[in-house]
């Protein structure tokens, strides 16, 4: 051998940061390189956008507080739902890995194994900012308009970001325990289409039945929702803000250990 | 006293009340190939898995350089590279980057990973296709890769589980290059294999295992000395025949196929024993439909161990 080899000594925990980047690098390459994906998470939101707006936005408009227009109101919802919907392809990655002999080749390596998670958790966020970047550009095309001041925005930033990133963690969960992708697909669906759909993402909660009003005002995604749309309209935005920060933070605590812990076990068998 | 590198004693794992290894005994010396042969289901790969520690054993010890491979894990994963079965490559990325990343993941630093990168790609004739990405690569290129992957750090020590299995045989052979120099360059290897051939042209040692357990041990020599001698085949054109040839040689046959109409008898001195077995059944006349002498092969180990010539002989196995 030709090449003489040179190792790195460092502390176990900048190791582990190390590994962490070395796999957001590599998960990030993937998003950018799968154009498939790379297109759905640039036009699925126009869509969504385009069509919300104009099919729910006459029926909606009447029990919206006054001065407020429907795509103002629903620009909140459209991008949490955006990113809710985005973390079936964390799960994805994720179930995709297992099945294939990359997991065994990482886990053979003197590295740290839930980097493998951080990784595809992490670049997600990177997708999903894509996503939310194209969906406020469509809304300032089709006349979307805010009074948020740039500290708002950063706000906003930061609640969509911590949103991102604790929702991919939950889905990491699911790409682990899930044994193919089709039942990625469903699993995520039956998680994340009720908890989108029954919150005030696309309707004032006020309008709601009272059977599911219970459950729209105190589920995370309301929170997240409100928070931002009080943000964007320069409403009041009362406890919205810390109650959404409070229910990401709890969902980290949770979905961190237990996703590397299934993780590792899964990918023991 | 021989440096033992590689090293199981005892070794046995279950899955749930399914024990697919009964106690493994195998020691690999520095700088030397054992080849662990057996069909499917033998336990070739949980033996690897356990070694590689990619999987905890239920007992006996298991050690990489004195290191167990389950305590020690980390300082084991440091000297070992793994090939399975399944080419563990990120088919997104290319092959250069697939080099660098496990290069950077073993701890190389980024200088030495791209050299080593290059060196490999060169090595293993991987060069025009190094920046395209790993999903367009043939099955044997993605091998090669994979093989590249797991030396990038120059681990001492490598698993290589079937390396070749479902590689088209001009893809094979040059496998089989690549693993003889890494062999001449001084690394440890265990090697599985279905192939006798890859076993036999590779190997130092060659373990047969089956069902679990060790069934046999040695060089190739070794192995095909336990077979022994010759072996001369009679085909015969029915069943009568066969059964009248059996009638007339009587003990001097080892095995009976009655579906193919073949005995196996074995002969301890060609110059004798070929002609006095046919003259036997022209005296008696009985037709015989073809014959062959057989020098014995690891195959005739490998079924002879395994017991698949008493399933010949029409009984259970």
């Amino acid at each position: 051998m030709a090449v003489s080899l040179e190792f790195e000594r460092r502390p176990r925990l900048i190791q582990a940061f190390m590994d962490c980047w070395i796999m957001i690098k590599r998960s990030s390459t993937h998003i950018l390189r799968n154009t498939d994906q790379l297109l759905g998470a640039f036009f699925q939101p126009i869509m969504f956008l385009i069509l919300f707006a104009t099919v729910f936005g006459g029926a909606v408009a009447g029990t919206l507080p006054e001065g407020v227009s429907y795509l103002n109101f629903l620009m909140a919802g459209i991008i949490v739902q955006t990113v809710a919907f985005g973390s079936t392809t964390t799960a994805i990655a994720i179930c995709n890995d297992l099945q294939k002999g990359i997991i065994d080749r990482f886990r053979s390596l003197p590295m740290t194994n839930s980097a493998v998670l951080t990784g595809h958790v992490v670049s997600d966020m990177l997708r999903n900012s894509i996503s939310t970047v194209v969906m406020l550009i469509t809304g300032l095309l089709i006349g979307f308009r805010s009074n948020a001041s740039f500290i708002d925005w950063l706000a906003i930033a930061g609640l969509l970001l911590l949103f991102t990133f604790a929702f991919s963690w939950l889905a990491a969960i699911v790409g682990v325990l899930a044994k193919n992708v089709e039942a990625v697909q469903w699993l995520t669906f039956i998680i994340v289409f009720p908890l989108t759909f029954a919150s005030s993402a696309f309707v004032p909660k006020e309008t709601m039945s009272s059977a599911i009003r219970p459950f729209a005002e105190n589920q995370p995604i309301t929170q997240i929702v409100e928070a931002v749309r009080a943000l964007i309209l320069g409403t009041p935005i009362g406890n919205y803000a810390w109650l959404a920060v409070i229910w990401c933070i709890g969902i980290l605590v949770v979905t961190i250990p237990l996703a590397s812990w299934l993780f590792a076990r899964k990918s023991q068998q | 006293m021989p440096d033992i590198i590689i090293e199981a004693k005892g070794l046995v794992k279950s899955y749930g009340t399914n024990q697919v290894l009964k106690g493994i005994d195998l020691q690999v010396e520095r700088g030397t190939m054992l080849a662990l042969l057996g069909p499917n289901g033998a336990g070739k790969t949980t033996t690897v898995r356990i070694l590689s520690t990619l999987l905890k054993y239920d007992a006996g010890t298991a050690t990489i350089k004195g290191f167990d491979v389950v305590k020690d894990a980390d300082k084991v994963r440091n000297v070992i590279g793994l090939t399975g079965q399944a080419a563990a490559v990120d088919e997104l990325l290319t092959g250069r980057e697939n080099l660098v990343m496990m290069g950077r993941l073993y701890r190389l630093t980024k200088a030495s990973a791209l050299a080593r990168a290059d060196e490999l790609l060169k090595d293993f004739d991987l060069e025009a296709a190094a920046n395209r990405s790993a999903k367009t690569y043939s099955g044997g290129m993605r091998r090669r890769l994979d093989l590249a992957v797991s030396l990038i750090a120059t681990p001492p020590v490598i698993f290589l589980d079937e390396p070749t299995t479902g590689l088209d045989p001009r893809s094979r052979l040059s496998m089989w290059e690549i693993i003889k120099n890494l062999l001449a360059s001084g690394t440890t290897i265990l090697l599985t294999t279905q192939y006798l051939e890859e076993a036999d042209q590779l190997a130092d040692k060659i373990i047969v295992i089956d069902g679990g357990k060790v069934i046999a041990q040695g060089t190739s020599a070794e192995l095909k000395s336990k077979v022994g001698k010759d072996r001369l085949e009679l085909v015969f054109d029915t069943a009568s025949n066969l059964k009248a040839a059996l009638a007339i040689l009587g003990k001097e046959v080892v095995a009976t196929d009655t579906k193919n109409l073949s005995a196996a008898l074995v002969i301890n001195d060609i110059n004798t024993d070929v002609k006095r077995v046919l003259d036997a059944l022209e005296v008696a006349e009985v037709p015989l439909q073809s014959m062959a002498v057989h020098k014995p092969t690891l195959d005739d180990v490998f079924l002879s161990l395994t017991g698949k010539i008493k399933v010949e002989k029409g009984g259970k196995k």
